[in-house]
């Protein structure tokens, strides 16, 4: 399985076909306690880019972009009872969503986990 | 991930200034953020945590980008009855009200309080204002304009101003200030602390007991140190001051009040006493009883929220197809548990217990309209 993330904060696990989404743990960090997290529907398609889903924290609301294109099989249900998932476990337990990969070389553009740390380093 | 609306995006163009207690709040491990024009505190180590902490313990929050103004002259009670429309000439020696400042139309410029020196405090001023920070230059023209030559306005600041909140602010405060003690609340004294002339008046923002303290900018890094040395104190940020207070009830000036909104319509009548009723003499006073008289056209009230989505400033209010209002402060309240929010309905759809939907992102949710504060208020008042 490779892991991918994107310089929205985003992180992409790939198993074959499906890819599961996240945000990372410098975004929790940078958006605070979080009370709310709207999922997509199972059967949404998302092109590269396309909101996807909306992290409310505390203070704000903050859109999550699908960072590939796909269509939608499964979105974290135990986001819904708990949303503070997302902070005590941005980068496992506290995923977003899965996708079912429509274009492969869409990853290509993304970074590694060393560019990610780089390019967190560097903000 | 973009942000939709946080604190810092309401900022505009000018460069932001530091307030004394800059290094601090970044030594403390603060988020800045620019607020008012300054780069404030957001949060330490979280807002949920620092509001809870506030609700249980006693928070330190900087205000000191609030505008602290001394008035004193000839005639200074009878100009500022101009200016404002509460009871001055009945303001006692180191008592505070809640005001206003109010423009032609009856619309509020900026809320405030007001309170009556004793001691020699400020070099012997009269009065004292404290004003919202991001209105206090405004505010600052607006006196100028309309107070006469004989009352002079002083803006102090030289002065930074700390707020302590929380059931334990009573027992921190008296730990460095033992007279703290004796005020109760709306009540202020002059004090004396390693030195330093300290005016603390009983209030705050939050709902909970405490204090505001103005202390001279070169001791409030020592004074603040002083505080948050005790086990009581931990320093609060802007996030946790912005859900308390709206837990309390109260307005925030920019958000829930602004120059179109009138006082009664704000629910906020409370500060006009009765003579200032009865014989008017302040800018604004017709739409005052206008309004007395045939009510507000809309009204501020608050909104409990069914589910679990935060409705936001700037969220439409409905009753059924019609458009009656709009949100203007909203999040989810720590110590509610769930999403709460204040806005502004018009008068047929303000009655208590409405059902309204507010749309978030295409979505209709639930509301009412639900009594204020959401939190009781805690003020050391005296007992009866």
């Amino acid at each position: 399985m490779s892991r991918y993330f994107t310089d929205e904060h985003e992180w992409i696990d790939v198993a074959g076909e499906i890819a599961t989404v996240g945000i990372t743990d410098y975004a929790q960090e940078q958006l605070g306690d979080i009370v709310f997290v709207e999922l997509p529907a199972e059967g949404a398609v998302f092109e590269k880019g396309d909101d996807a889903a909306v992290v409310e924290s505390v203070k704000a609301a903050s859109d999550v972009y699908a960072p590939i294109s796909g269509e939608v099989v499964e979105a974290n249900g135990a986001l819904e009872d708990e949303p503070a998932l997302v902070n005590s476990d941005p980068e496992e337990d506290g995923w977003f969503f899965k996708l079912r990969v429509a274009d492969a070389s869409e990853l290509d553009g993304l970074m590694d986990e060393a560019a990610y740390k780089k390019f967190v380093a560097s903000l | 991930m973009t942000g939709k609306d946080d604190v810092a995006t309401l900022e505009e163009e000018l460069p932001l200034v530091e307030l004394p207690l800059d290094a601090w709040h970044r030594a403390k491990g603060a988020r800045m953020v620019g607020f008012a024009g300054y780069h404030m505190p957001i949060q330490y180590e979280g807002i949920m945590a620092e509001h809870a902490w506030t609700r249980e313990h006693a928070g330190l929050f900087d205000v000191s980008h609030m505008g602290q103004l001394g008035f004193s002259g000839e005639g200074v009670d009878e100009a500022l009855e101009v200016l404002l429309p509460s009871d001055i000439k009945g303001l006692k020696p180191f008592r505070q009200r809640y005001s206003m400042l109010l423009d032609e139309e009856g619309g509020i410029l900026d809320d405030l309080m007001v309170s009556r020196l004793g001691d020699g405090a400020f070099d012997g001023a009269e009065i004292y204002m404290v004003v919202n920070g991001a209105t206090k230059y405004d505010d600052i023209g607006w006196m100028i304009e309309h107070l006469p030559d004989e009352v002079v306005m002083n803006h102090m600041d030289e002065q930074a101003l700390l707020a302590l909140q929380g059931p334990e602010a009573g027992d921190a405060m008296a730990a460095l200030v033992p007279g703290t003690a004796e005020l109760l609340f709306m009540q202020s004294g002059l004090f004396t602390w390693r030195g330093v002339p300290l005016w603390i008046s009983r209030s705050g923002y939050t709902g909970e007991d405490g204090f505001e303290i103005s202390v001279p900018a070169d001791s409030v890094q020592l004074l603040a140190d002083a505080l948050c040395a005790l086990p009581q104190v931990k320093p609060v940020g802007l996030g946790a001051r912005d859900s308390l207070r709206l837990e309390a009830g109260l307005p925030l000036y920019g958000h829930d009040l602004d120059s179109r909104v009138s006082t009664i319509g704000a629910d906020l009548g409370f500060a006009i006493q009765k003579r200032r009723r009865e014989e008017g003499g302040f800018i604004g006073h017709a739409r005052v009883l206008k309004e007395l008289a045939d009510g507000p056209g809309t009204k501020r009230v608050g909104l409990t929220i069914e589910g679990r989505l935060p409705a936001r400033e700037g969220a439409q209010i409905y009753s059924g197809a019609n458009l009656v209002g709009e949100v203007t402060s909203g999040g989810f309240a720590p110590t509610v548990g769930a999403p709460i929010a204040m806005g502004w309905v018009s008068l047929p759809h303000a009655a208590l217990g409405t059902a309204l939907e507010i749309e978030v992102r295409g979505k209709r949710i639930g509301a009412t309209v639900a009594p204020m504060p959401f939190v009781p208020h805690r003020y050391r008042r005296a007992k009866s």
